[in-house]
């Protein structure tokens, strides 16, 4: 038995949620190696062999991964498939665009954003936004299987020693091209592995008000972050939205602000260790995750909490 | 072109979802079921492009339950043209249910599919992508924004530090994030009118596919459950516990 994991990295970095994958194959039988795929991707490939557990790094280089392209990397993994018991991908936009098609094309089912393994055999995933958790064993040959990130703690980046093997790629799809990206740009840590994470809501009346939350974001070192009605409204870009569709988030602090706490949204940041509320409405579900609930207008607390941090 | 649309019946979104005692799934007697939320941004989608002249026929397909000829009537009181019921009281794996898709696409030959990324329920978000494999199509997920040009289709997607375009040929499947469109209301006469509109139902069996995956919910369970905690007088307090009780700041 052995698993293969589809390393994500960008601009020659590896990505966080990858380290997160690799501890959840560890509780696996066998081996764990891991496929990277990209453009000029040796230096990547070198710093995946240095993380704690790998024991072996495939290195398919080529301009054909430049860009995540769902048909090119499947068509590259299956092609060095064989042989592995589990293929393991992080839960992430550009892992669940392929895990799918490689669990259609080995015909298994997908096993959709585990947060525990039982065995090598039975995974626990979250359902219905996280209110009900489904214990699923899989009889297929290979079980291929997306991992929530959060649900598993990274393993060191350091002190690994495997081997990197170049591997041929594969034929690349006509059907499909690279057009563009418009990504953030932003010096705060990334929202599914900060810290810290400040969310605005409705109740931020509109995208200028967010400043407010980047003041106190800068303070904490934390991320921004936003419910769905806050990114629907145009406040702030897809990007931010934590939730059941969107990321899912579980920090040290996640600090609620003038959020209402719809099942949607708890669904993505209730398994922060610690959550703080701001909401003038009393009744608002969020306090009923919430650790700390402040009943307060949120432009009286905010530039008040920034005034305190500074204290 | 014809497109087909996916429409799931599920649990409404707005109802919180109760584990049954015998953990053998959720509570769904006598609660309220709607569209799949993604799956009326799909039949809003097809509509516009039919609207635009880009298609001709929309047809909105649904695989379940006999109760999910409601779901295909409020496709069908939308503006699809006509619905087709694949029936089973089985709750399908998305690999089976993608091998249905596949069937109905052999014999209906649509130009687009359009799907919901994730149905509410099992929050699965993998048909469109199995989808892709099983017929060959073109595969553009999370999409924000589907824009015609030619043959292709440039769809804008929904990534996790962004957006990104990518440029896919038809045939193609598309399935939908949140911000591609906002989904109409369905008007009264539009509702009667929708009665009257062509509902195929054919049994699974009759398919001939084999519906039967390798994989088996052994029980669901509650989750954990969050302590209540406390609510803070002021600012300054929360800082204090913050720093001083929690210890994360």
């Amino acid at each position: 038995m052995s698993t293969l994991i589809l390393a994500e990295h960008e601009g020659g970095e590896l990505r966080p949620a990858t380290l997160s994958v690799v501890a959840a194959a560890q509780a696996i039988s066998g081996d764990v190696h891991l496929l990277v795929a990209g453009k000029d991707a040796k230096g990547v490939a070198d710093k995946a062999a240095k993380i704690a557990g790998v024991d072996k790094v495939l290195l398919a280089d080529s301009a054909d991964y430049e860009h995540e392209i769902a048909e090119n990397l499947a068509a590259m993994i299956v092609s060095v498939a064989d042989g592995y018991s589990h293929i393991f991908f992080a839960a992430t936009a550009a892992g669940k665009n392929v895990m799918p098609r490689i669990a259609a094309m080995l015909d298994v089912s997908g096993i959709s954003d585990i947060t525990e393994v039982r065995s090598d055999d039975t995974f626990v995933r979250p359902i219905y936004a996280g209110n009900a958790m489904a214990t699923v064993q899989s009889s297929d040959a290979v079980k291929v299987v997306g991992v929530r990130t959060t649900s598993f703690e990274a393993v060191a980046a350091e002190g690994g020693s495997a081997a990197v093997e170049t591997v041929e790629a594969a034929a690349i799809s006509d059907q499909v091209s690279f057009v563009g990206q418009e990504l953030s740009t932003s010096d705060r840590p990334e929202l599914t592995s900060a810290d810290v994470v400040i969310s605005g809501g409705r109740g931020m009346q509109n995208g200028e008000n967010f400043a407010m939350l980047d003041d106190i974001a800068s303070k904490l070192n934390a991320a921004v972050g936003a419910s769905r009605a806050a990114v629907d409204a145009g406040f702030v870009p897809n990007e931010y939205q934590v939730g059941q569709t969107g990321k899912v988030v579980a920090p040290n602090l996640y600090i609620a602000v003038g959020i209402s706490g719809a099942i949607q949204h708890l669904a993505g940041m209730k398994d922060s260790k610690v959550i703080v509320a701001i909401n003038k409405d009393e009744e608002a579900p969020i306090f009923q995750v919430a650790d700390y609930g402040l009943v307060a207008d949120l432009f009286d607390a905010l530039p008040e909490l920034s005034a305190e941090l500074d204290k | 072109m014809k497109i087909i649309v996916g429409v799931k019946r599920v649990l409404d979104y707005n109802v919180k979802a109760r584990v049954k005692s015998d953990k053998s799934g959720i509570e769904l007697a006598n609660v309220k079921m709607s569209m799949n939320p993604f799956d009326e941004i799909a039949v809003e989608e097809a509509l516009r492009i039919k609207e635009a002249g880009n298609a001709d026929e929309v047809i909105a397909v649904s695989i379940g339950a006999s109760q999910s000829q409601e779901t295909i009537r409020t496709a069908l009181a939308m503006g699809a043209d006509r619905g087709i019921l694949i029936e089973t009281d089985e709750l399908l794996q998305p690999l089976a249910i993608a091998k249905l898709f596949k069937h109905l696409i052999d014999k209906e030959s649509p130009g687009l599919v359009i799907l919901g990324k994730q149905a509410i329920d099992d929050d699965s978000n993998q048909i469109g992508q199995m989808l892709s494999v099983l017929t060959g199509m073109s595969q553009a997920t999370f999409a924000s924004k589907v824009e015609f040009d030619g043959d292709h289709l440039k769809v804008t997607r929904e990534v996790d530090a962004g957006l990104e375009s990518i440029k896919v040929s038809l045939p193609a499947i598309v399935t939908t994030d949140l911000r591609l469109n906002e989904p109409r209301y369905a008007k009264l006469p539009n509702i009667m009118k929708a009665k009257k509109k062509q509902l195929d139902i054919i049994p699974v069996a009759d398919t001939g596919v084999d519906v039967s995956t390798g994989l088996k919910v052994i029980e669901v369970n509650e989750p954990p459950k969050r302590e209540a905690g406390v609510i803070v007088k002021s600012v300054a307090e929360l800082v204090d516990k913050l720093r001083n009780e929690a210890k994360v700041i």
